[in-house]
């Protein structure tokens, strides 16, 4: 109980965090969605590393190393340092510009007044919303995984409806834990808007940090009776097999292709609107420059806890076994549990950390959809004068409420697969197949409507097509075979959509020549 | 050096398939298997690369910004 009640305590402080910072609040639109552009250098990247790195970082990549080994690193971590700031450098910085400049605070409006085009968003609404969707749901299994986890055993049986405790082993139900996270996320985004989710994240990112890098010393110290931290970690490596610690059994074409997934910030919505946050562009030169070295310290920990849970230092019950998401919590609470020194508040601590690495996601996408919905549908087909401010934030909240609830739903079904890491592989790699249509947009004077239409309309068919042959995501290791390679479904993604918009744009009309002059200003002369 | 810097950017890109420590189970200081230290070594030189960026190919028209 005493880990709950800790965690209770981080919740509310968490509340109480983005209550307050709504007293900073200039009571504005602008305001609400992009903090008036007012956030400087340190807390533009606390807040956009902590939206970047979710459950899929701490929890995810454990689970998937424990499956896969060391390789995971590779496949997302160090390609992620390269292609995340290179995203920052080309995309993030250029939309910046046009964003401050023509006072955008979606996607949506920028491709609009980009391609000429008024319905874009009718097409581009519905396949972002439905993107973001799965990325909610790996922080919503996610905590429900953790805070059962957390809590083996803590409750007898008969404490909870039936139907909740199958598989609850005792600890908080997932029908439990996932919705009070999702509600007090809603909470301090529906107070402090942009805003207080900037400030949460840095503030949850320094959490899980500092926790993160406690709670790895910890494990290792305990995990044997060496006599020394280290001695203890060669022990632990040393008992790895083969298969964990190299990557033998990895497709090096799979692993290749792998590099085409971190694309996928180019396209995030919720990313966009945390770019637009920004003071001024040399603001982002430090996200630049830390998110790489950033992402080492989240990602390397638990590439090795996950490799040393294959050992026989680690006793893993069947039904952990099984589930990759559970291998994390379950080593957190084996060596720093009540059986060692440290007792439940320290696993109340580091369930802490990995619940501020899941929320400062789940924030910032929560607040993107209801700007996407209140900017893009509800103001351009409604018209700006229809609702009241107040009405439209309360459109903005049942909206958010709605696909909160939808998620909730969708995560407790068994229609979806659980594994945190492949949902959020799938996540990324539709993002990702929407890059050409952004980097075209900033960089190619060709590019048309109907190009971009026809990228948009070919990533979401080939997704939706090789999402279902994967079976929703059911099979882990799923790939396409091209001769004797194997690639991962999203670089056939990028293919199919860069083809279909090249294609398209240059047999159709070229952009006005206004729309050029404003979009690509050195080309006036 | 704004050649230089994307070259070294292509360069990362380019090392980061390391066929040459795919079966290599050494360990690093006895714990740290080779193929996760070396792109360890990768994330860290992506941040100094990603410096060198900022200071010699940051847009000329946003410098005069900040």
């Amino acid at each position: 109980m005493t880990v709950l009640i800790i965690i209770g305590i981080y919740l509310t402080l968490l509340v109480l965090l983005g209550v307050s910072s709504s007293l900073f609040s200039r009571g504005t639109k602008k305001d609400y969605m992009v903090a008036s552009h007012s956030i400087g250098p340190f807390l533009l990247l606390m807040s956009i590393f902590g939206t970047t790195m979710t459950a899929f970082a701490l929890i995810g990549s454990t689970g998937d190393a424990y499956q896969y080994g060391i390789g995971t690193y590779g496949k997302l971590a160090s390609s992620s340092g390269i292609i995340h700031s290179l995203c920052f450098f080309v995309i993030g910085v250029k939309l910046w510009t046009f964003g401050h400049k023509y006072g955008y605070t979606t996607q949506i409006q920028f491709f609009r007044d980009r391609l000429d085009s008024n319905n874009i968003g009718i097409v581009l609404f519905p396949i972002l919303v439905g993107l973001v969707v799965p990325y909610i749901l790996t922080g919503i299994i996610g905590s429900g995984a953790l805070l059962n986890g957390l809590t083996l055993k803590t409750f007898s049986a008969g404490t909870f409806p039936a139907w909740m405790e199958v598989d609850s082993g005792g600890g908080l139900p997932k029908f439990i834990g996932a919705p009070v996270i999702c509600l007090v996320v809603l909470i301090y985004v529906f107070f402090g808007g942009m805003r207080a989710t900037a400030w949460a994240n840095a503030f949850q990112t320094i959490i899980f940090m500092v926790l993160g890098c406690v709670m790895f010393s910890i494990i290792a110290n305990n995990i044997a009776s060496e006599g020394s931290i280290l001695a203890n970690m060669q022990l632990a490596s040393s008992k790895v097999d083969a298969s964990h610690a190299t990557r033998k059994d990895m497709s090096q074409s799979a692993f290749l292709t792998y590099m085409f997934i971190p694309l996928s910030v180019g396209m995030f919505p919720h990313l966009f609107q945390h770019w637009l946050t920004a003071k001024k562009a040399s603001n982002f030169k430090l996200t630049v420059v830390a998110h790489p070295i950033f992402i080492f310290i989240v990602w390397f920990p638990c590439i090795l806890l996950g490799i040393w849970a294959t050992t026989d230092l680690v006793t893993l019950p069947p039904p952990v076994a099984a589930a990759p998401n559970k291998i994390l919590p379950f080593m957190v609470k084996q060596f720093s549990g009540d059986a060692v020194l440290y007792g439940n508040y320290l696993i109340g601590f580091l369930g802490a950390g990995v619940l501020a690495a899941i929320m400062s996601s789940l924030d910032s996408q929560f607040l993107c959809l209801g700007t996407l919905f209140t900017e893009d549908i509800v103001t351009r087909y409604a018209g700006k004068d229809r609702f009241s401010d107040k009405s439209m934030v309360l459109i903005a909240r049942c909206f958010i409420v709605a696909i909160v609830i939808a998620c909730l739903a969708l995560s407790f079904s068994t229609f979806i697969s659980t594994n945190v890491f492949i949902l959020g592989v799938w996540c990324f790699s539709g993002f990702s197949s929407l890059f050409p249509l952004v980097f075209a947009a900033l960089y190619w004077k060709g590019l048309t409507k109907y190009g971009a239409y026809a990228c948009i309309i070919a990533s979401a068919a080939s997704w939706l097509y090789l999402f279902k042959l994967s079976k929703y995501g059911g099979d882990d290791e799923f790939t396409i075979q091209l001769g004797s390679f194997d690639v991962m479904p999203v670089a056939i993604m990028i293919t199919i959509s860069t083809l279909a918009m090249v294609i398209v744009s240059l047999i159709t009309p070229k952009p006005s020549p206004q729309t050029i002059a404003k979009f690509f200003p050195e080309s006036k002369s | 050096m704004k050649i230089v810097v994307w070259l070294l950017v292509l360069a990362l890109i380019i090392a980061h398939q390391d066929i040459w420590f795919w079966n290599d189970g050494t360990l690093v200081f006895g714990f740290i298997p080779i193929g996760l230290f070396y792109h360890s070594c990768i994330s860290l030189t992506a941040g100094f690369t990603w410096f060198l960026a900022t200071i010699f190919i940051w847009p000329a028209e946003l410098k005069e910004e900040s």
